[in-house]
């Protein structure tokens, strides 16, 4: 289903490794041959542009992942949260797909999804599921027995009280997950270029050996990452309004 | 759930799948020969420990030098209850660090060779460190602390016998999530000329499929193997009586 919605953006997955910065190779040589430069403005300047689709790449390799892992384990969170004998097994289960090293992830999966993007999005998205699950479930127990009894007493049912009470109120950990997970996901997103899911990596691995090439991708990672957080953040004032309120 | 693609609809493993598993054990087992290496033989139990270990002493060696640096500072600002700015600013600003620009950079930068690499997964282990140490040793009940003050312990008895032990579940939370991913950065480390497991994986025309799989495996099982070693290990270090607590 993803790569249905995603048709259009994926066809250009790969492709820009091939002669990425090759034909330019001439102009960069003055600077390149200064291996003691720790930055080339000139050829930074003439070469930006480059970046842009490996850049587009990663947000959406960030996004799709995120979302999957936020969708899977909300509803693991909820289900665990009406039946509590499920926590320690989930718990356990997300931890290992956490422990599992991305890189190896993706070629544990090659075998069965191949090289591309969905490999990357599985093995990213499975990262994230403990991170958002944990905090999903601190959120929702955290929620003050009192405001469930007085809702109950105003009779609410059992899904109202979830969804009008506890999953508001837990909203600030479940965000604080989110963030957690999104950043971690755009550093981690560098590697995807291993299994050929395009992103940042493909540019620092196709010119390891030059600095400029490296800051200008690694610090693009780092701007998407910022960009994430603040964007997260900014939802989740939008999401509650009652904290802003208590807080003037 | 998320595969969707050619073909993939079968959640039973297919031939082709299993014959890759076998591939791979049998890549981790015996010697096969490559098509690039001119007739030498890649792969095999030799090859495979010795790959394990170097991955596992520059794993250790950048966690004891993340450890030597973030540590006393964690423990140190924690206690004094400064620089809380710092401490959890750190933190987050150590998730956006990209693992690849990182070790990258630090081969392009400084050289490559096993104390560039160590340097460069040090890095990443700081800030999980210093901040659960900062964290853990904050929320430390300052009852506690007043406590042991009023019954004579010095400033550094009281970090000693009194915090750090309460901070150990929060401590080695830390000190777990930077072990895991230095090791799953020290994966990528053979760019930077220091040849671990990852490099069955990175070297896909050298290794082959199978190579890569085994390589995958191999540093999966690593993973798993060390994270449930440090559980034991809090477990051991985590006093009674928070046990009995819940978490």
């Amino acid at each position: 289903m993803i790569s249905a919605a995603l048709a259009a953006p994926l066809a250009a997955v790969g492709e820009v490794g091939e002669g990425f910065f090759k034909e330019r190779t001439s102009e960069t040589l003055p600077c390149q041959a200064q291996e003691e430069r720790l930055f080339c403005f000139d050829w930074a300047k003439d070469n930006i542009g480059e970046y842009w689709t490996p850049a587009v790449q990663h947000v959406e390799l960030v996004a799709i992942s995120v979302i999957v892992g936020f969708a899977i384990a909300f509803v693991l969170a909820l289900l665990a949260h009406r039946r509590r004998w499920l926590q320690p097994p989930l718990l356990a289960a997300t931890g290992v797909l956490y422990t599992i090293p991305s890189i190896a992830f993706f070629f544990l999966l090659l075998p069965i999804t191949g090289f591309g993007r969905d490999s990357a999005v599985i093995a990213l998205s499975a990262y994230t599921l403990q991170i958002i699950y944990r905090n999903m479930i601190a959120g929702l127990a955290n929620v003050p027995s009192s405001v469930k009894d007085a809702a109950r007493g105003m009779g609410l049912t059992d899904r109202q009280i979830l969804w009008k009470i506890e999953v508001p109120l837990a909203t600030p950990e479940i965000v604080a997950g989110l963030r957690i997970a999104t950043v971690s996901t755009v550093a981690l997103a560098t590697l995807a270029v291993f299994i050929s899911a395009g992103g940042l990596g493909k540019p620092i691995y196709e010119f390891i050996n030059f600095k400029t090439n490296i800051i200008i991708a690694g610090g693009l990672a780092i701007l998407i990452a910022i960009a994430f957080d603040a964007i997260l953040f900014g939802l989740q004032r939008l999401a509650t309004p009652w904290r802003r309120a208590a807080a003037e | 759930m998320a595969a969707g693609g050619s073909g993939m609809s079968t959640l039973a493993l297919p031939q082709p799948v299993l014959a890759s598993i076998e591939g791979a054990i049998e890549f981790i087992f015996t010697p096969q020969s490559s098509s690039v290496t001119g007739g030498k033989k890649v792969g095999g139990l030799e090859q495979v420990i010795e790959l394990t270990v170097n991955q596992l002493e520059v794993t250790f060696l950048a966690l004891a030098l993340a450890l030597f640096v973030a540590l006393p500072i964690g423990l140190y600002l924690g206690h004094r209850g400064a620089g809380e700015l710092l401490a959890i600013g750190l933190g987050n600003a150590g998730r956006a660090i990209p693992e690849l620009a990182l070790i990258a950079f630090m081969a392009a930068a400084i050289g490559v060779g096993l104390l560039n690499v160590t340097i460069a997964l040090a890095v990443l282990g700081i800030p999980p460190i210093l901040t659960n140490a900062f964290v853990g040793i904050r929320q430390v009940d300052r009852g506690a602390v007043d406590a042991a003050r009023g019954m004579g312990m010095s400033e550094f008895e009281i970090l000693r016998r009194v915090e750090m032990p309460l901070a150990v579940p929060t401590l080695m939370t830390g000190i777990r999530g930077a072990t895991i991913n230095i090791l799953a950065t020290a994966t990528i480390a053979p760019l930077a000329g220091v040849l671990t497991l990852g490099d069955f994986i990175i070297n896909r025309n050298v290794y082959g499929d199978d190579g890569v799989l085994a390589g995958a495996i191999l540093v999966a099982l690593l993973a798993l193997v060390l994270e449930f070693a440090l559980a034991g290990l809090q477990r051991l270090l985590t006093s009674k009586g928070l046990k009995l607590s819940p978490a």
